[in-house]
């Protein structure tokens, strides 16, 4: 009688002592099992092969550039598609230029509203603050790139880059970062659009690793007559410290790749590199994105191909580090609370 | 008694605990740096906030009958909307999802009911690293294999396996999420009964992750939806209507960078109308995704 409901579904009408056995016998012939099992198998296998085309077809398709220009493709600053000369040098700084910048802002922000939501919020605002940071993710980079571009771009033009020449512009070393006309559309918007982005990012990863270090940790120092703040400082950011900093790389590999966004921020102009922020650059990731359907003669397109070969590249490192530093947080949640 | 006399001398001779300079000065940093710490949470709430506020604010003036079922007009012409890349992207999302959920919901089966020792790692770790993948670096490959050789032009197709890549790893990291969460009780009675392992996966372990499962595909449609650059390089979009997959196909978020880019007031208006509907959908999609997941077993 169980036996019955349990395969009531798809039974045929008759007796149930009969109805095991057939099942039983199919199993075992030519193998419903065995199809079943291949079909799994070639999906799973699908994943890494698609990895390993894409790789190789990258490579291939940017090999005539890449055996053409060799070292001088990623050193040299000549991009000129007319005269064929192509160094991706410019791209390369737009890239970490934009990207360290979104993480200079986002990293602190993003910590400190974890801790907020881990150690401060009163319990009610706690999913609620934490879940609508985390909808940011949500948010295409097209609609990002949208309000960059009529929202965030004249705002940086008339009020935060004058403010910015006025007050750092004087000041010796980092000044030289904030010099030139306010243009809006440059590196500089396009860090603050990119540490926008990665927000979510170093928020969701953050808040998991700070509420995996143990309550103990905070209560001894609490009871040794620190502040709040002080027992966050010593006891709670020194035991996150790896998972935070693995949070604020995998941001990093977000901002790298990002394309969109940035594409309608950061001027696709210029191609000279100089120190300042105010100038409009491009990154690997907006390069292409301009620049793939003039790609008309072999060279042209094996070179974007190369650029974003590059980008693969550089890209995989940083998400490998990443997350081999938040998966050893997550692992030996016990080293982590050694202090040094 | 004595003995605690003498540690506290050695130590200091005043209690820790008097409110002196030095612990108001302690006291006020604490302070100060809760605060620090409100505001970056206030900053990281209300930037969402904003673009959200902007987006309806200046999408909902476009929206009417029109936007969803006339065709993008000539500049000049009053009126247009954005029909062509409605359709544009339900066809290729759906034909994205035709070849990634089988990958995907295959993968993840593997992961959690096939895989054994280290070959998982590696198919885990090379689907993070596909996750991981800038979606324009797909689009660059997708756009040297399928556009510049096999089809030879930009097209809906292309436009849909470079969605569906985007799409199979976010299903086969929940689809083996779930499938993990179902007690091994349920299999072991399965077997028990002298069902056979597929049908065991297919009729008992699948249907009761179902909830989660169809989360993740939700939650993968909507993530491939909002993708442009990936798009851009394949399918280019399309002003038209049209279902042929070997012929560029529009979409909402290239319609949308289009008329945002021109020089047009009226056209930065359906810009905003066109991100509107976007986040629409896929608040939809994601509140329906949540609320699939906690109708569940959990």
């Amino acid at each position: 009688m169980m036996t019955r409901n349990a395969d009531n579904e798809t039974s045929q009408p008759g007796a149930w002592e009969v109805e095991g056995s057939p099942n039983f016998a199919r199993s075992g012939g030519v193998g419903a099992d065995d199809v079943f099992k291949w079909l799994v198998y070639i999906a799973a296998f699908a994943v890494p092969t698609v990895l390993v085309a894409l790789f190789i077809l990258l490579v291939i398709d940017s090999w005539e550039a890449l055996s053409r220009f060799g070292l001088g493709f990623v050193t040299s600053s000549n991009w000129d598609n007319v005269k064929e000369q192509f160094g991706t040098l410019p791209y390369i700084y737009g890239t970490v230029v934009t990207s360290l910048l979104a993480l200079l802002i986002a990293t602190p922000v993003g910590v400190g509203a974890a801790i907020f939501v881990t150690e401060y919020a009163p319990r009610p605002l706690r999913v609620p603050v934490s879940f609508t940071i985390e909808l940011l993710a949500a948010i295409p980079s097209i609609i990002f790139g949208l309000w960059g571009f009529f929202a965030l771009t004249p705002l940086m033009r008339s009020t935060v880059e004058p403010f910015m020449k006025s007050v750092v512009g004087p000041l010796p070393v980092v000044g030289s970062l904030f010099q030139g006309p306010s243009v809006g559309k440059d590196l500089f918007t396009g860090g603050v659009i990119l540490s926008i982005m990665i927000l979510p990012t170093i928020v969701s990863i953050s808040r998991e690793v700070l509420l995996a270090v143990p309550t103990m940790q905070r209560e001894g120092m609490l009871a040794l007559g620190a502040t709040r703040w002080e027992a966050i400082r010593e006891a709670v950011i020194p035991y996150a410290r790896v998972g935070i900093a693995g949070a604020a790389i995998l941001g990093l590999a977000r901002a790298l790749g990002e394309t969109m966004a940035v594409t309608m921020v950061i001027g696709n102009s210029s191609r000279k590199i100089t120190g300042s922020l105010l100038t409009p650059g491009y990154t690997m990731a907006s390069a292409i994105a301009n620049q793939f359907t003039e790609a008309d003669n072999p060279l042209y397109f094996s070179a974007i191909v190369g650029v974003a070969a590059l980008l693969l590249v550089v890209s995989a490192i940083v998400n490998v580090a990443a997350r081999l530093m938040i998966w050893q947080i997550s692992r030996g949640g016990a080293k982590g609370g050694n202090r040094g | 008694m004595a003995d605690t006399g003498t540690l506290s001398f050695k130590v200091s001779p005043v209690s820790p605990l008097a409110p002196d300079g030095r612990y108001l000065a302690r006291k006020f940093y604490g302070r100060f740096m809760a605060g620090m710490i409100t505001v970056a949470a206030l900053v990281g709430v209300s930037v969402l906030w904003l673009i959200l506020g902007y987006v309806i604010v200046r999408g909902a003036p476009a929206i009417n009958l029109d936007f969803f079922t006339q065709r993008p007009l000539p500049y000049g012409e009053v009126g247009g909307g954005i029909a062509p890349s409605i359709t544009g992207t339900l066809l290729i999302l759906v034909v994205a999802a035709v070849i990634g959920v089988p990958v995907g919901l295959g993968c993840g089966i593997y992961l959690a009911e096939y895989g054994r020792g280290t070959i998982v790692e590696v198919i885990r770790f090379c689907s993070d690293l596909v996750a991981g993948l800038p979606s324009i670096v797909v689009g660059v490959f997708v756009w040297a294999l399928l556009v510049r050789q096999v089809v030879g032009n930009f097209s809906g197709l292309a436009g849909a396996v470079s969605l569906s890549i985007i799409m199979i790893p976010i299903i086969v990291r929940t689809v083996e999420a779930v499938l993990l969460l179902v007690p091994y009780t349920l299999r072991e009675a399965a077997l028990a009964l002298g069902v056979p392992k597929w049908r065991m996966v297919i009729s008992v372990v699948l249907p009761s992750a179902r909830a989660g499962i169809i989360t993740g595909l939700v939650l993968s449609v909507a993530r491939a939806g909002g993708e442009t650059a990936p798009l851009l390089l394949t399918t280019l979009g399309n002003q038209f209507f049209s279902w042929n997959l070997l012929e560029p196909v529009g979409a909402i978020p290239i319609q949308l960078y289009n008329y945002a880019v021109a020089p047009y007031p009226d056209w930065h208006t359906k810009a905003w109308g066109a991100a509107f509907v976007l986040i629409s959908v896929i608040g939809i999609l994601s509140t329906l995704a949540r609320v699939a997941t906690r109708g569940n077993n959990r």
